[in-house]
């Protein structure tokens, strides 16, 4: 045995060969990157064929308008798995927020607390309290190192119970006008809660890629012992994620009770499966550590556009959530077909 | 004995009468090291010598209990300044600490990006200092491949780079060849020899002997949590280092006394041409009433050849028949009715449901016999349980007792239960005593004797020779071949000296013929 290992020749270079198979490695990844397009493309023709309307300015428009609320908690969801962690509370901000901030603007008759506080303070309010949620969420993961599932689970019907009970079950409606201006100013005839996800998909996707604190995200998402080893502060980073994602969400609920017109006491209910349906569909992985912006949008986008179609198609409404769940299942299938690897 | 006295020079390193405990186990009662700069230095020793607790402690993990590192005469940096230990140390594990998804070039510049402004940086910038990074240590890895797809020896030079990079001139190399084949050791150790030109220090663990003559010049040997000696390896040859390694005695007694199987004993196993990632044209036959030890260091493939015959690990190709019929590989329970039981490597892992109780983890293997349609009987049970609970010795309160409260002996004396409960007719047993008292270790080995005695056909994988002991012949795996086969009477000297690689050369012809 001891020949075999006799001291060596220099070194054999890995050649050109090897090279060129990283580089069509690095092709291939972008390109799986862009998989979700050219079925969004397919969408948008199907779509354009079965109806007249689909591809028309208004309904164009009407689809972002209805995406990005659920954008935003997308955008929201996934800085969280990218983190490696959960947050299925997120969908109970998306209620309790506004309506907290409702609550404190209307009159006691109107079913408020009666504080009258002004509409700038209730705002700043609203973000308040889904940073403040946020952070009661990480710090119970982080911080006590309770699982992120069940806790955010626990989270969600408190939330909603917590929400139920101030507004006694009733929807708020009569707030001020500022509630519902993300749905209803527009720019370029484009609502500005759509500008405002896009804004936020394109500062948070710059984040990911080119800062610092984004690549922290992919470290400690990845490999916490690596991030750990690099001297990234694993904890700061997972609980500052949180507070971000409760903030987002808050905006989230904004946008949602602006196009809804009001805030009811279910806002945002069942929404976090449609959220996480989107971000593993555009290719956010459970386990953490990988997805970009980009897919996430356009898994967004994508139940956006199908959403649409059903309700031109006018399913009879009784249908509609089952074949949309049906549309999930095979949505979910060809995302794991056409980028190749497991959705873990 | 300390080598800078007779050279003069200051070492880099300098740990000195290191003791670390965990709880009541001693990890480390007399650590010591003393590395020169610019040399490879072997660190070596048994398994639970205190290696990898030494290694702990000198690259900052944990705090020694007592005793001081120095690098380069001043004191090491607190525990919790990363960036200082970086500057002076890193090792490179036998698992990876890079992010998988990351590329190669992102991978060496976690957290401390070139030239960032307000924390935003280019990523041409990026790429172009990893591509001169990688240039200047002529590193042959591209800085833009997926870090997951990078084979075990590229992955390695990443990481030597990566320490490199934060200023480290010490690199500790844990055990690098245990997942490389020939090849890449080769030129792994081509590597070492030119970082170590410019100026680089290694200290390099390794089971095997021969890599240590080969690459190093000095060597520290460790056994029972102690510092043994150090010496350069042209004042140390392979006799005295394996004996520095196995301590002084040498034991002959009970292996001797083993009379063997009869040459016409039947033959249950019979393995063929088995060959997988693992290990490569491996054949075995194990007769009925026969005990046949597996040796081998860490990556020798002996774990995932047990592991083909309980079907947890897949062979590419090659056969098995138990009992003239063909044995079917990658399914566990398929070999579980073929008549294969079997104690699992790691009985935290892969052994015990640790929320059931000792009842239900004894027969979780055998539920299909308890009753009918799946229902399970629970008196049955309780029977069956209560009976293996008293053949096996295991100190419980009964079968409902929950298998977490049980001391590590009694636990593993419930998966050696197990094993048995399906009477197998091969007996497939990893690591069977690892980490349990003495007294259990004997109460499971005489288990060993009486599954020989009811004509089982036994396959025993460990590290510790007092298992190997009880077997009729052991063999020697070595990178994935069977390069020595001893039978009973064998000394502790020539065994370890084979699973370490050294003078394997002679018993390997005799080896090959005996087997198969």
């Amino acid at each position: 045995m001891a020949d075999t290992k006799a001291p060596s020749a220099p070194n054999p270079a890995p050649g050109r060969a090897g090279r060129e198979g990283a580089a069509r490695s690095v092709l291939l990844r972008k390109a799986r990157e862009l998989s979700l397009v050219p079925a969004l493309l397919v969408l948008l023709i199907l779509g354009s064929f079965l109806n007249d309307a689909f591809f028309t300015e208004t309904n164009l428009i009407s689809i972002l308008s209805a995406s990005a609320s659920l954008a935003m908690v997308v955008l929201a969801e996934s800085l969280v798995l990218i983190s490696g962690k959960f947050d299925l509370s997120l969908e109970s901000v998306v209620g309790i927020a506004p309506a907290f901030g409702a609550l404190l603007v209307l009159p006691a008759t109107g079913a408020g607390f009666g504080t009258e506080l002004p509409t700038g303070v209730a705002m700043l309010a609203i973000l308040v309290v889904g940073a403040l949620l946020g952070t009661f969420n990480g710090l119970l993961v982080v911080k006590l190192q309770l699982n992120a599932f069940i806790v955010t689970l626990a989270m969600l019907i408190v939330l909603r119970g917590l929400l139920v009970g101030a507004t006694k079950g009733k929807t708020l409606f009569d707030m001020p006008d500022a509630f519902f201006s993300l749905a209803t100013t527009t720019f370029l005839r484009i609502p500005l809660s759509v500008w405002l996800a896009a804004i936020a998909f394109v500062v948070a996707g710059v984040m990911l890629r080119y800062h610092r604190w984004g690549r922290s995200l992919y470290a400690v998402g990845g490999n916490v012992e690596a991030a750990r080893a690099a001297g990234i502060r694993v904890d700061r980073v997972r609980l500052a994620v949180y507070v971000v994602a409760g903030v987002l969400a808050s905006v989230g609920g904004i946008m949602y009770t602006g196009y809804v017109g009001a805030i009811g006491a279910n806002q945002g209910q069942n929404m976090i499966f449609t959220v996480f349906a989107a971000a593993v569909i555009g290719g956010i992985s459970l386990d953490g550590g990988k997805g970009t912006m980009f897919g996430a949008v356009t898994g967004v986008l994508l139940l956006g556009v199908v959403n649409n179609m059903l309700q031109l198609a006018q399913v009879p409404a009784h249908w509609i959530q089952a074949i949309y769940g049906g549309i999930i299942l095979l949505a979910l299938v060809i995302a794991r077909v056409t980028t190749g690897r497991a959705q873990d | 004995m300390s080598t800078s006295d007779t050279t003069g020079q200051r070492p880099l390193v300098e740990a000195a009468g290191i003791v670390k405990r965990y709880g009541p186990t001693v990890a480390l009662q007399d650590g010591r090291l003393t590395v020169l700069p610019g040399e490879s230095h072997a660190l070596v020793g048994r398994n639970g010598a205190g290696k990898s607790t030494l290694v702990r402690m000198l690259t900052g993990l944990e705090a020694p209990d007592a005793g001081t590192v120095l690098f380069d005469g001043e004191p090491a940096p607190p525990l919790g300044d990363r960036d200082a230990w970086r500057q002076k140390v890193a090792c490179v594990y036998q698992h990876p600490t890079v992010v998988p998804e990351l590329t190669v070039a992102e991978n060496l510049f976690i957290n401390r990006q070139p030239s960032s402004r307000h924390g935003f940086f280019s990523w041409r910038t990026l790429r172009g200092e990893a591509a001169r990074l990688l240039d200047t240590w002529d590193i042959r890895v591209d800085p833009e491949a997926r870090t997951a797809d990078l084979k075990v020896e590229d992955r390695q030079m990443l990481e030597i780079a990566r320490a490199l990079s934060a200023g480290a001139r010490f690199i500790i190399l844990d055990e690098p060849t245990a997942q490389l084949d020939n090849r890449e050791i080769e030129r792994l150790f081509a590597r070492m020899r030119a970082f170590q030109q410019s100026g680089v220090t290694f200290l390099f663990i390794s089971h095997h002997l021969q890599e240590v003559y080969e690459v190093c010049q000095a060597v520290t040997v460790l056994r029972d949590a102690r510092w043994i000696t150090t010496a350069p390896v042209a004042e140390l040859d392979r006799p005295a280092l394996v004996e520095a390694m196995a301590g002084g005695l040498v034991t002959r007694e009970e292996s001797a006394a083993r009379a063997g199987v009869p040459d016409d004993a039947p033959v249950l196993l019979k393995a063929r041409d088995l060959t997988s990632d693992a290990y490569q044209d491996v054949d075995l036959t194990i007769h009925r009433g026969e005990v046949v030890g597996l040796a081998g260091s860490s990556g020798s493939g002996k774990i995932q050849l047990a592991e083909s015959f309980t079907g947890l690990y897949r062979p590419t190709s090659g056969a098995a028949t138990l009992q003239g019929s063909p044995l079917p590989f990658g399914d566990v329970t398929a070999a579980l009715h073929a008549g294969v039981g079997w104690v699992p490597r790691d009985r935290h892992e892969q052994g015990l449901v640790k929320g059931l109780t000792v009842g239900d983890n004894a027969t979780l293997s055998v539920l299909d016999r308890l009753g009918r349609r799946g229902f399970v009987g629970t008196e049955r049970r309780r029977s069956v349980a209560s009976d293996l609970i008293e053949r096996l010795d295991i100190h419980a309160e009964g079968p409902d007792q929950p298998v977490s409260d049980l001391s590590g002996g009694n636990a593993q004396k419930v998966v050696m239960a197990r094993a048995l409960a399906s009477d197998p007719r091969l007996l497939v047993l990893i690591n069977p005593t690892a980490g349990v008292d003495v007294k259990s270790k004997e109460s499971l080995l005489r288990r060993v004797d009486s599954a020989r005695e009811d004509g089982t056909a036994v396959l025993v994988v460990s590290d510790e020779l007092d298992d190997l002991r009880r077997c009729d012949r052991v063999l020697v795996l070595f990178h994935g071949r069977v390069v020595a086969e001893y039978p009973g009477g064998w000394s502790d000297h020539e065994l370890i000296a084979s699973i370490e690689g050294v003078a394997a050369g002679h018993t390997h012809s005799q080896g090959a013929e005996h087997d198969g």
